[in-house]
């Protein structure tokens, strides 16, 4: 097992890597699920509704359900990061535009804008905070998911976790652990700060 | 359906031993984490100055991944049962803690106020004004935590605490996917049985004063932080 300095840091790229695609494949979804079924309160509670029992399913038994249909390797992960990307990212998307103060819609109207105009330029912006909180959590799950992506084969810190745990390795062990905690907790942390920065330019 | 009868002569007996000890952690783990993290939920609410620094620390241990949580305790805790265990119970702890001390700081303070003026004591604005009006925010959190818990026994497995990830685990092994799905299915059900009873135990626990207002909509994002 190689635990090389160089070694864990490209573990780490490749662990940040997919966890990045896989929440920006379910967050396009969520977001344009959320954008399309917004004028229908009932579709949309289909929806979440469909997605969240999507998020209940434990990581490694979506997982293993996703294996039958689509083999092993990367792609069955990001196929199961972007399940469980599209609740966050598509509740939120909801929740923000649905937020939006209709007397800024009025505003928009007043000035001439046209409905893609006030999508764009009023709704999208005062919406992005929440946006951005979504794709936080769901960025946070996949990473957390990337770490058994090892038991489908899957690249990222979660090989050497698992090599440390069958072999009772401890050094590799905690040579995948460590930073596989330190992304996320770093991604919480400095994911957070930004959506403050933005919320305060925003409001 | 003569498919099912047949997988269930063949797993049936398999899955029910499984069961067993699957149970058993997610059952023990949720009662230690309710019996530590109410009563600390309600404390932290007392103290606010230290309370956001423990909220803050809690939520940041709780994007930690459980498998990375198993390994990182592994070489203090040991191997089996007892170290599943632990390492499950702590992070039951983390929704509940934080759905409770939310959940209790956002009552209304004007309510506690009138109830003050009525010549309630502390105790009975807990018992009869707080924790009823935050109950189903304190059962969502139980719910997070019992159905991350049906997820996280998975894991355990790996650590030689038997359960359902034994299935699912030696099924990936042998490129066994009879096997593999003797455990996923269940587990998965498992996770959405549990799900669907601490939601209707949500909708029981509801003041009725409460139920008009959409209380699925408690702060999503503030609730939901991570799930393996």
């Amino acid at each position: 097992m190689d635990l090389s300095p160089g070694n864990i840091a490209l573990l780490t790229f490749q662990h940040l890597y997919l966890s990045i695609i896989g929440t920006l494949v379910g967050g396009v979804v969520g977001f344009l699920l959320a954008v399309w079924l917004r004028p229908h309160p009932r579709w949309i509670a289909l929806a979440i509704g469909l997605a969240e029992v999507v998020q209940t399913i434990p990581g490694i038994a979506l997982l293993a359900f996703l294996l039958l249909a689509f083999g092993l390797g990367d792609t069955t992960l990001v196929i199961g990061l972007g399940l469980y990307a599209i609740l966050p990212v598509l509740y939120n998307t909801y929740e923000g535009l649905e937020n939006v103060d209709p007397v800024y819609l009025g505003i928009g109207k007043g000035m001439g804008m046209t409905k893609g105009q006030i999508f764009r330029q009023i709704e999208i912006p005062l919406a992005f905070p929440l946006i951005l909180a979504g794709l936080r959590n769901a960025l946070v799950i996949s990473i957390g998911v990337t770490t058994i992506g090892v038991f489908i084969h899957a690249d990222g810190l979660g090989t050497l976790i698992y090599t440390g745990l069958r072999q009772v390795y401890v050094q590799a062990m905690l040579a995948g652990a460590i930073p596989a905690a330190l992304l996320a907790v770093l991604v919480e942390v400095v994911l957070t700060l930004l959506e403050r920065r933005i919320s305060k330019n925003v409001s | 359906m003569s498919w099912l009868t047949d997988f269930w002569n063949s797993y049936g007996s398999l899955i029910l031993q499984a069961l067993g000890p699957h149970l058993f952690m997610v059952g023990v783990a949720l009662l230690l984490g309710i019996v530590v993290a109410v009563p600390l939920g309600i404390l932290l609410t007392r103290f606010p100055r230290q309370a956001s620094p423990v909220i803050g620390v809690v939520s940041v241990f709780q994007t930690i991944p459980s498998l990375v949580f198993f390994a990182l305790l592994l070489p203090w805790l040991g191997i089996g049962l007892t170290p599943a265990l632990t390492v499950l119970s702590l992070y039951s702890l983390l929704p509940i803690l934080r759905n409770t001390y939310i959940g209790v700081r956002s009552v209304d303070p004007s309510l506690i106020d009138a109830a003050r003026g009525q010549g309630m004591t502390e105790w009975e604005i807990l018992t009869m004004v707080e924790l009823p009006l935050t109950a189903p925010v304190i059962v969502t959190g139980i719910r997070l935590s019992a159905v991350y818990l049906v997820s996280w026994a998975t894991l355990a497995s790996l650590i030689g605490a038997g359960g359902l990830g034994d299935l699912i685990f030696s099924g990936i092994d042998s490129y066994d996917s009879s096997l593999l799905l003797a455990g996923a299915i269940p587990t998965a059900l498992l996770a959405l049985i549990i799900g669907y009873l601490f939601g209707l135990l949500r909708r029981v626990v509801t003041p009725r004063g409460l139920k008009a207002e959409l209380i699925t909509r408690v702060p999503q994002a503030e609730v939901m932080t991570r799930w393996t």
